[in-house]
This record gives structure tokens, sequence and C-alpha cells, in this order.
């Protein structure tokens, strides 16, 4: 074509006009932190296990799955035990209702026991995990013994952790069989015996060794003379992590009558999971308001009582049992008699004192009393630790009924490490399992003669930071529960899991907070055509051209993009 | 084929023969006659065009601009108010060098609204860049249309061919018409310089700032000092295939050992030369030339024509239109042609369709060649009615309030 | 709805795309072998409404015509910042003629492709309000009333931005103009004016008429795309914001549109031969204020005081949109789950009139 100078000219020749020279910001794409990740007392990386769970299909599931296990070794124990802080952290729920986390992580954690996928090593001198704070790990052997006290959620996370890490360790538990409260504490109803069982073994199958039906007595003749023990090299262990649990449950004086039958709300439990169950009679009373309350009420129906009543100083805000356990409960026909306390026990009957909160929302006598038929009485009033283990240990120090450590989780003792119930915590399967990662990364550090530096935290991803418009409206799936009736019967598990296109559904709802997902929109956004797309979810700017406009920051849904300034 | 044929219909049939692919009408007094004709050719499916209604003479320019960007042959026609209403466009399509082939039928602008003839519309747009021709006949008017797509497309420049309205456009004459064979051996097939193709993709029509403008506009110049060259090629052409003389750059008539000339554009050149010849029997040497072409202006052929053998003396140019304050428009061009050496009489006639009589000619070059004539006027104007409004004004422009004015207006 | 959208509930189908979705379910937009028929290197300010609401039109019309596209652009800011000799960004055979006939020479365009038998071309004319609601409303009715075959899309960002922000016949009222000044008793364009041209061109009962936004790509990709489905005459009306005549961050500029439609005052449908056929329900409305603040072409309805009475008759001007165009949805359609998007190309849409 013979063009007219410059009143015609040819396509694209635009591009010689870098307008990228125009910008006084630059945006740039950012990874901050999820509030699930970062309210997962496992420190779990939700948001990236999520992204692969969502693509559906068991590839999906299995990475997914294995991003869970970097973290976190008991998906499906955690899918019917832990009570989601991340649920309640999570963003969506400021869009219409939180991501069923929970619920997909069982689903993923009941496809890897069916499917018998088996905990891997790392591979050589990789990281653990994506997310996982740069800690180092090495699959080969490093020569070291670590000795853990206690097969609880916190010892057998510890011991996973620590293998992943090359250590050989034994767990040493007074019991006769691996678990802690997950097996003492929890009723079959919420956590079904083969499920834990699987999840155990799978730890126990990387080479763990666990001595049943021993109690240690000695600590420091097990530890060797560099981690200030008295065993010789080659004997002895060169750490040692202990996690024992708070099972002692906490004794009030109650007045009360021969013959009247007072128990203990962890030994009926315990009892229970013995095979051995109490006997309980046809209406029975549980005092406190605890998870342990919960269950011992639970348990009783299931044992056969026609009335299970919750007896609790203060009202339902107050209650420490997690908000969750109430609701089953009550679902199930337990009734709850709120600001009251146990003034008197008798055989069949209970005196009960009406309470009334005072200013400061402290429970006060109101002298009032009425009478209660019970044909026993249930005690869940709290559970100490057993501090034993640690007694006479030199530089141990304890307070409050529970053993003093530091951020790292190291006790007064070099070499030392304590977690779960048993030091200041909330006490929860999630943030014991948690303490052992952390006080396996901190023996691995220890070690070796550091001390683990941890990666700095990324900044949290608010809700601020998201375009939400950019998300359809769809309300959480809910999972599938026995008819109360039914539960009420039985030791079946009463809360069903997600089938895989209800666990696909849920994992899409994430909105991904703070970390791309490959939605195209910055790309589809620029008013100048300056963002090149490098793969499926994968996108750079090109600066040559970028003017600094901002649109695509604005309309990043999840806020993994941000305008910095330029440089001068 | 020869005919006794309505102007309109002759231009007509001479537009179709040169197969124009797409047809933009706006009706226009004077020449309605020619759209309608190839309306109707289209729809009875003797021209194979597409023929547009649109809803102004703005919208048939630039429905022809677009036309010729896509490849198309194509052609309008308009007048007076229309030219002036497509104006904007007119000039748009000679600076994207399009070759649009557009009939002017001369007709003078208001106010006062007048739809008779004079050349004061086409003169207006004497610098938008568009190749002019000025047909004196119905048969020139014919065939310089034939000629235009030519001359259009080779240049890639359009060209407006004026024809006088009603004069030409309504009047019936032997014109032979040219043939569909005929046209399609003189006018292959329009190659455009440029076209929007979406397989071969161009901007067109991009803003062009001061570091280049004065460039674009000096090849825009070039290309029309590259038509005077063109032009008598083509009018050759077409003479080796049509066997007549059409088109061309000026017409010279007993110019030889004139000693007055006169200069005129346009169907009135026919009483001109009646008027050379009844003086030319009374023994003065005056001749008359023709301007076929006025943009771009032919300076060579202008002065060969006229000076050749330097007996000129006198020169009285008949104008058509008139540019107030200034005077004539032709002879501004011819000034500047010619020099100050020759004398120039400029005589304003036929406006608004006032009739130029060959008595009133022969009166008025009789003066001239007597030197008597002024060096502005008019022909044929009531000169007791201008004086007497000029009086009336004169004195009317007194103080005092205005309604007293008209009071003493009306008596 | 004019279209229903994918089950897919992280982003539906609000978003670009998603790596999870499959390519047809995907925009144009998040296709690498999108057209950018407006390339980069063009001289719009950052943040234009316009380039944005350009490209993404045109690439949708290229994927609907498979590249077989001709364009006709009038005088304005689209056509300036876009070919400065010796550059542009048009990747497509492009024409610019005059401010007020890019309808007229579309015409033309469109006339020679049909006498040329090549039904495969197709042409769009566009041009700003400016260019299509004033100047050039005399051609834009004449393409109307002949029914030839062009998209006239008219990118309105409500003034005469290229020459300086002057007021148009879009101009809503209140707003601040270089012509509508902010002073005086009446600060801003005055109300009772103003030309709704996807009315007028219903009123030529031409074959398919719609109104879209930048602030929803999916909507107005599929309007563009439906467009095409048709043949004569059709026109696609885009809110296109513009930070430095608006007054608005050029971050904001799809937010601003979203709250323009979301507010009412911007109503988004669909209408075929002259009837509305589907009006884009709004998701949460806003109140107009909310949209009025983050622009300062309405700042001085807020400072130094708040002129109520004047957002009063915005809000009653947005809320007589909403019941003329049935935009509020339905409790009940809040909880519903998305319905399948249906893939781009044409499927069961009865093709239009030739």
């Amino acid at each position: 074509m013979d063009k007219p100078f410059a009143i015609t000219l040819d396509p694209g020749s635009s591009r010689a006009n870098h307008t990228g020279a125009w910008r006084t910001e630059r945006p740039v794409y950012v990874s901050l932190l999820p509030p699930c990740n970062n309210a997962c007392p496992a420190g779990e990386n939700i948001q990236q296990w999520l992204y692969h769970a969502e693509e559906g299909g068991q590839p999906a599931y299995e990475a997914a799955w294995r991003q869970i296990m970097a973290d976190n070794p008991f998906p499906a124990i955690m899918g019917r035990v832990c009570y989601r802080p991340c649920e309640a952290a999570c963003n969506r729920g400021q869009v219409d209702e939180a991501v069923g986390i929970n619920s997909v992580e069982r689903f993923l954690g009941d496809q890897a026991i069916r499917e018998g996928w088996a905990a891997q090593l790392p591979p050589r001198g990789t990281a653990s995990a994506p997310g996982d704070g740069g800690a180092p790990v090495a699959a080969a052997p490093t020569g070291k013994r670590v000795l853990v006290v206690g097969a609880g959620p916190s010892g057998l996370s510890a011991a996973y952790h620590l293998t992943r890490l090359g250590h050989a360790v034994t767990i040493k538990d007074a019991g006769s069989e691996p678990g802690g409260m997950m097996r003492y504490g929890i009723p079959k109803y919420r956590l079904p015996r083969d499920v834990l069982d699987a999840e155990i073994n799978r730890i126990l199958d990387m080479g763990v060794t666990l001595e049943l039906n021993t109690r240690v007595t000695d600590l420091l003749s097990e530890l060797t003379e560099a981690a200030g023990g008295h065993a010789g090299e080659g004997d002895g262990f060169d750490a040692a992590f202990v996690a024992v649990g708070a099972h002692i449950g906490k004794r009030a004086y109650i007045p009360a009558g021969d013959s009247a039958r007072i128990m203990d709300a962890v030994s009926v439990l315990h009892s229970v999971e013995d095979g051995t169950p109490p006997m309980l009679g046809r209406r029975v009373a549980v005092y406190g308001g605890g998870n342990t309350a919960m269950d011992a009420a639970r348990t009783a129906r299931r044992l056969g009582a026609s009335e299970a009543v919750v007896v609790y100083r203060r009202t339902r805000d107050r209650m420490p049992a997690h908000d969750i356990e109430v609701e089953e409960a009550l679902e199930e026909g337990i009734t709850m008699r709120w600001l009251s306390t146990v003034a008197h026990a008798d055989p069949g009957k209970l005196v009960i004192e009406k309470m009334r909160l005072d200013d400061t929302g402290f429970p006060q006598p109101t002298g009032e009393f009425e009478e209660l038929a019970a044909d026993c009485l249930v005690l869940a009033l709290g559970q100490d630790a057993d501090l034993a283990v640690l007694d006479g240990v030199p530089d141990v120090t304890f307070s409050g009924g529970t053993v003093d450590v530091g951020p790292d989780l190291m006790t007064g003792h070099p070499g030392i490490f304590a977690g779960g119930d048993m030091v200041p915590a909330e006490r929860t399967v999630t943030v014991a399992i948690g303490h052992g990662k952390k006080a396996a990364r901190a023996i691995d550090a220890w070690l070796r003669g550091g001390s683990g530096a941890t990666a700095p935290r990324h900044d949290l991803a608010a809700y601020e930071g998201l375009n939400t418009w950019y998300y359809s409206d769809a309300p959480a799936a809910v999972r599938p529960k026995l008819a109360a009736a039914r539960r009420t019967g039985t030791f079946d598990e009463v809360t069903g899991g997600l089938d895989a296109s209800t666990a696909v559904f849920e994992a899409r709802r994430c909105l991904s907070c703070g970390n791309c997902f490959g939605c195209d929109n910055c790309y589809g956004s620029c008013p100048d055509n300056a963002i090149i797309k490098t793969g499926p979810a994968g996108y750079e700017i090109d600066y040559d051209y970028c003017k600094g406009c901002g649109i695509c920051v604005t309309e990043c849904p999840c806020g993994a993009m941000t305008m910095i300034p330029e440089e001068p | 084929m020869l005919k006794q044929i309505e102007g309109s219909r002759a231009v007509a049939e001479a537009v179709a023969a040169s197969r124009p692919q797409v047809i933009c009408a706006y009706p226009i007094t004077p020449q309605t006659h020619i759209v309608e004709a190839l309306g109707t050719m289209v729809k009875k499916g003797e021209l194979n065009a597409a023929f547009l209604n649109v809803e102004s003479e703005f919208a048939a320019m630039s429905a022809v601009i677009g036309a010729a960007a896509t490849g198309a042959r194509a052609y309008t026609a308009t007048a007076s108010q229309g030219l002036l209403y497509m104006s904007e466009a007119v000039y748009n399509a000679a600076g994207l060098g399009l070759p649009i082939v557009m009939t002017v039928a001369n007709r003078a602008i208001g106010a006062p609204i007048n739809i008779w003839n004079d050349h004061s519309d086409a003169m207006s747009q004497r610098d938008a860049g568009w190749i002019q021709l000025y047909a004196e006949t119905n048969q020139e008017a014919a065939d310089l249309h034939v000629q235009a797509f030519k001359l259009a497309e080779q240049l890639s420049n359009p060209v407006m061919v004026c024809m006088d309205g009603f004069l030409l456009t309504h009047a019936s004459e032997r014109v032979d018409v040219p043939e569909q064979d005929q046209v399609d051996v003189f006018l292959p097939s329009y190659e455009p310089r440029q076209v929007l193709d979406p397989d071969d993709p161009v901007s067109i029509g991009a803003m062009v700032g001061p570091e280049a403008f004065t460039e674009v506009r000096f090849l825009a110049h070039e290309r029309m000092r590259r038509a005077l060259d063109l032009i008598p090629d083509v009018a050759a052409d077409f003479r080796h295939w049509f066997g007549r003389d059409s088109g061309g750059l000026v017409k010279p008539y007993r110019t030889d050992d004139a000693e007055l000339v006169v200069v005129a554009l346009g169907s009135v050149l026919g009483t001109v030369k009646d008027a050379v010849d009844e003086l030319r029997e009374e023994g003065i040497r005056i001749g008359a030339l023709g301007i076929t072409t006025f943009r771009p202006f032919p300076v060579q052929a202008v002065r060969a024509a006229l000076d050749g053998d330097h007996r000129l003396r006198r020169v009285v140019v008949l104008e058509r239109a008139l540019a107030p304050g200034s005077g004539g428009i032709v002879t501004a061009d011819l000034r500047a042609a010619l020099g100050d050496d020759t004398i120039i009489d400029t005589v304003v006639a036929g406006l608004g369709g006032r009739p130029v009589t060959r008595k009133s000619l022969r009166q008025m070059l009789a003066k001239a060649s007597l030197g008597d004539l002024l060096e502005f006027s008019f022909l044929d104007l009531n000169v007791g009615l201008v004086e007497a409004e000029l009086a009336r004004m004169r004195a009317t422009r007194r103080s005092g309030p205005s309604a007293e004015n008209l009071l003493r207006d009306l008596g | 709805m004019s279209y229903e959208r994918i089950k897919f509930y992280q982003t539906g189908s609000f978003a670009a795309g998603n790596r999870l979705l499959p390519e047809d379910l995907r925009s144009v937009q998040a296709s690498d072998a999108r057209a950018n028929t407006l390339t980069c290197g063009h001289r719009a300010c950052q943040g234009c409404g316009e380039a944005l609401g350009a490209r993404y039109a045109l690439d949708a019309v290229m994927r609907a015509t498979k590249g077989k596209l001709i364009a006709v652009n009038a005088t304005g800011c689209l056509e300036v910042f876009s070919t400065p000799f010796p550059e542009t960004s048009w990747q497509i055979a492009w024409l610019h003629s005059l401010f007020g006939n890019a309808p007229a020479v579309a015409s033309g365009v469109a006339a020679t492709l049909k006498a040329m038998g090549r039904p495969d071309i197709r042409v769009v004319a566009q041009g700003g309000d400016g260019g299509t609601v004033d100047i050039g409303m005399g051609c834009l009715s004449g393409l109307f009333e002949r029914g030839d075959d062009v998209l006239y899309i008219c990118y309105d960002n409500q003034a005469y931005m290229n020459t300086g922000v002057q007021r148009s016949g879009a101009t809503p009222p209140a707003a601040r103009t270089a012509t509508t000044p902010a002073v005086g008793s009446e600060p801003g364009n005055t109300f009772g004016q103003g030309k709704n041209v996807p009315l007028i061109a219903m009123a030529h009962e031409i074959p398919y008429v719609a109104t879209a936004t930048v602030a929803d790509l999916r909507d107005l990709e599929y309007k563009a795309t439906r467009a095409m489905d048709f043949h004569g005459a059709r026109y696609l009306h885009i809110l296109v914001p513009c930070p430095l005549g608006w007054g608005s961050k050029p971050a904001d500029t799809i937010k601003v549109a979203r709250l323009a439609t979301e507010s009412g005052l911007f109503p988004v449908f669909e209408a075929e031969a002259g009837q509305v056929v589907s009006a884009a329900p709004i998701r949460h409305q806003v109140p107009v204020t909310d949209y009025l603040r983050l622009q300062a072409r309405y700042a001085h309805l807020f400072h130094p005081q708040e002129r109520t009475e004047v957002i009063a008759r915005l809000q009653a001007a947005a809320d007589r949109n909403i019941a003329r165009f049935g935009l509020r949805i339905d409790q009940s359609q809040q909880d519903h789950p998305e319905r399948p998007l249906l893939p781009l190309a044409p499927t069961d849409h009865t093709p239009g009139e030739r």
C-alpha cells in the first residue's frame, strides 16, 4: 500500500512511545498473609491448600493434602475436632459466610485415609513445604535422637515434624493407647477411632518408636550429658519434648450425703474409652461449662440417660465451651441450668443455688435454692496438668499449674522443651499440634547449635484490601448431620463430611486473600495493555508502558497487588 | 451515442458508464435530476451500485469518503448551500487524498436564497484542494465526468466537475453520451492507493502536528501541480478513444492575433464566442479564452494562450461570482499569471441567474476595446435602483431614534 | 437477565477469567490471544475509561467477526490519543474523518462492502458523547433510519473532554464542566436538559440497542458480541469515566462506573426493535452520594455545605431509572445460586434480520 505521508500510519506504531515514563508510582504483585493462615494455631497454609483443592480431582486433592501435611499431620482429625479459628477470621464471613475450611480439611483427610496416601519425607535439601518459614530440613538422618514424652496430639505432632527433619524419635506414653485427649477426652461420636488410629499409625509408619505403658519418672536419666542429663553417649536422647497434657480433673468441695454419686468427667470419658462405661443412671447432672462438660453430658445420653442437665454458674455467653459443642448438645436435648451452683448432693437429687451476675459479671449467690432430680453428678470443672515428670529438673519453673517456657517452647533447662495443655496456652488439640511443630523446629535448631530464626511474617491480607464485588454471592455448604434423635442413641459419628463436589464448591468460595489466584482481572483491566500474561496464573507488568494508574490494584479481587512509589 | 437529452440525464449516463460502486445523494436544486436518474438506474438494476439516500450533504460527502477509503469508486453531486454544508467534508476528502468525483451544479449562495446559476458555490471551495473543472456544454459536462474518474484515481485527489445549474443541467441538447464499452476501455477499474483492509490494516486520518503539517500541504500542492501535466494527457487519451476534444486546461478561441481577450468559465462561453464572432466581423481583434481547469490554475497554459505573440493589450475577465469587498476571483489568479503589464478589466455578470445576453456582452466588449470600461464593473447593473438605495441609506443615516427614522421612510 | 452467569462461586463470571474456567467461559480480555485492538503507547491519561472501553468492545467484536472489522472513528479523545503522527495504537483497519460524520462515513464503508460482496467484513463506527449526542446526531439518526449495517459505539464520558471538559448534551445535571462551572446560585449543569440517546436509538426501532459500562466486562463483551448477531444499524452506549474531567482518581475508574450502575444513575439494559428486553439488576444498591463523592465535578454539592435538595433530585432520578427499567434485584434472586453461562458464540438466539 502506498500510504500518503503522515496521514496514514502502520498498525501498532505507538509502541515506540514508552508511556512508562509518566509514572510516579508503580503497581507490584505482593503475597500477603491470609487471615486464616494467620489464625491457625498449627500454622497451616490454608489458602494454599484450598488453592490446590479447588481444582478438583484426585491429583489436586493429594496436592492439597500434602500441603496440609507439611504443617499438620492430622487433617481428618482436625476436620472433626478443631474449633476453626480460621473460619472465625475468614474474610469471606464479611461477604456472606466464612468458607467451610474445616469441612474441606476433613474431606481431604478422609480422602487420604481412603486412598492410603503415606506421609512422605520431604525431598533432600528442600524446605519441608512452601510457606514453611524457611525451616531448613534434611531428609538424611541427622544421627540425633529426641525423646517425646506423651503420645497426645502435641507429642505426636512433634514426633512427625522431628522425623521429617531427619531425627530419630521415641515416644513414651504411660497409657495403653496413643492419642492422649484425642482418645480419652473426645468421645467417639465426635472422633471415630478408626480415623484416629489411621492418622496416628501414619506417623508411626514413618519410623517413630512408640513405647506405651511407659511412664517416664527420671527424665534426666534419659538425656545425654550434652542435654544436661546423665545418660551415656549412644544411650541417651539429645533433647526432649514433654507434652503429658492436663488430664487430672479438678475437684471442688461439694457437701454430699453418703452414697451420693459424684464422678469426675475425665474419668467417665476414660472409662467409656476403655470399654468399661460407668452406670450413670437415668438422670445425669454435669457440673461445669467447658467442652468436657458438653462431652460428658452427651456421653451420658448415649449411655442411656434419659435426661442430661448441665449446671453452670454463669450464663451461656460466659461458657468456655465452644459454640459448636453447645449447639450440638442442645440439639441432642441436653438442657442447661444457667446461673446455678451445686450446694448439696444427695442420692437422687441435688440442691441447686441460683446465682446472679453482679456488675463485674461475677456470679453471686442469691440465697434461693431449688431441687434438681439427678441420679449422679459428674464434675467437669477443669483439668490440671500432671507436672511430676519435670519435678526436680534443674532450672525448670512452674506457674499457675503449668510449666514456664520461652517463645521457642524451651523450658528453663536447655534441651528440654514442653508444649500442649501443660504449658500456658489455649487448651485445644489444634494448639497442641501447633506446639508440636514449633517445638520440633526449635529442637532442630537447638541441636544444630543455632536458634531457628523464623522468616518475617508477611503483612496481613485485611478485608479492606479486597475487591469483593467480583465474588459471587454463595453461602457456605453445610455438612450433613445425623438427625438429633438418632444421634443421641448411638456413638456413630454425628457430623458427616462433604462429598467431593460440595468440597470443591466450598474450596472455591475461598477469596484467596492476598494471594493471586489467576483471575485475569489485572490483565483485563489495564487501559494501556501493559500487563503480560506469562502463564495460567502468572502476570508481569510491562513497565515500559505502565502509566501507574492503579486500576489493576483496585480491581484485584484478592488484594494481591499494591502501589509503591517510583524510584526517583 | 447521440441523443437529444437533458444535461442532467447525460451526466447521469456518463457517470453510470464509469461504473461507480457507491453513489450518495442529497437533493438540492438544480442537481436533482442527476441523482434521480442515477437512483432509477440502480433501482432498475441497470447500474450495479449502492445508492444511499442520505440525510444531508454533509452526510453525502462523508459517506463517499468512507466508500472511497474502502476501495469503492464513489460519486456524489450537489450545489450552492449543499456544497457549503459539506464544506468540512470537502476539505477532508482532499486532505485524505481520496479520488471522489462530485458534480457541482453551480448555483448562487444565499442569503438571499437564490436557486439560479452563478459560480459562487464552487468558487467558495477553490482552496479546498479539489481539482475544479468547468464544463462549457452538456457534451463537455458528460465527457468531463468520465475523465474526472480517471484523473482522480491516477492522482489520488478528488475532482469537482462544475456545470451551470439550469443553463446546462436542465437544457435539452444533442449529446454524444459516452457508451459503456467506450468508457470501459478508457477507464480501468479503481486501484486504490490506500485502502481499509482488515487483512492489511492501517490507520487513515492521523493527527499531524506542526512538525509535519507543512510538508503534507506541500505534497498536496505538488499533487495539484502534477495535475497540470496529467489533465492534458487524459484529454488526449479521451480524444483517442472517443474521437472528440473535451476537457484540457484552457480553450482558446480566436486568440492568435487578438488584442482583447475575454476570459470566462462555464456555459457563458457559448454566448461570449457569439459576441466575439460578431465583433470580429466589425474588425475588432478580439478572442476568448475558456478556462476549463480552474484548479489547479493553469498559469503556463493561460500565458501561452493569451500572449504567445505579445499582441495582447487588454483582458476582460467575465466573473460569474463576486468576492465582496475584494472584487473578482478569477481576476486575481489571472493577474498573478500575467503580471502587471496586462490591463485587466473585471466584469461581474450573471449573478443569481441573471441572463448574460449577447447584446449586453457586445456593448460591454465594444467599450472595452475602446478602453472605456471601468477596471471593475457589473454587467447590466440596475444603476437607478442601486443609486436610489444608496441615496436612501445615506439620507437615512441621521441621528435620532430609529422609530422616527422608520416613520420618515414610510412617509 | 440478558445472559446467565457461571456457576463458579469464587468469582463467578464477574472477574475477567480464572485459571480453573474452561477457556470458552472466560472473557475475551482474559485471553492472551485477544486482538488488543488498541495497544500500548497511546497518549490517554492514566486510568482512562475510554481507552479501556474501546479495547473491551472492539476486542469482543474482533472475536465475533474473526478479525474482519473496519472501524470509523469520530474526532475526540479516542482519536487524538491514539493517532498522533507518527504513532498509531490501532491494530485494525481504521479511518478518522471528522467530528460529526462518523456514522455517515461508516454508512459509506458498509455500502461499499455490500457492493463488493464482502459480507464477512463488518463495520463499527465510534465516537465520544460529543460526537454522538450533539454534533453527530444528524448523521447518527440518518444511519439508524436507513438501517445501514453498522454498529455505532458511543463512549460516554459525559462532556467534551478532549477540548478541555466542556458541557455536552450528555453531561448530567449538576455536574461541573468548563462551560457549566460550579459558581453562582445554581452551580454545575442545568437540570432538565440533556438527551437520552439510547432511548432515541430505540425510537428508531433499530434491531439492537444496549448500554454498558467498563465496570462489568462480561456484560459489555456479551453486548458487543450480541450486537454482531444482528445486521442493520445497532447502537451501544458505554459509560466510560474520565478521571481528568470527572475529577476522580485514575485508580477508581472502574469503581466509579460500578457505582454509577449500582446507584441507578446509569441503567444497564438491552433493547431489540425498540423494546427493552433485559436489564442488568443492581447487585447491591448504593445511595447516589457514594457515587458523587468520588468525583470533584460534584464537589460543590458537598462543600462548603451539602446541597441536599440537589442531591435529592439526583437520587430521585436514580430511583426513577430503577423503577422504569426494573433494576431492583428480587430478594429471592439473591438466594439462588448462579446459573451457567452460555458460550459467547451465538447459540439459540434468533439471528437478527438482514
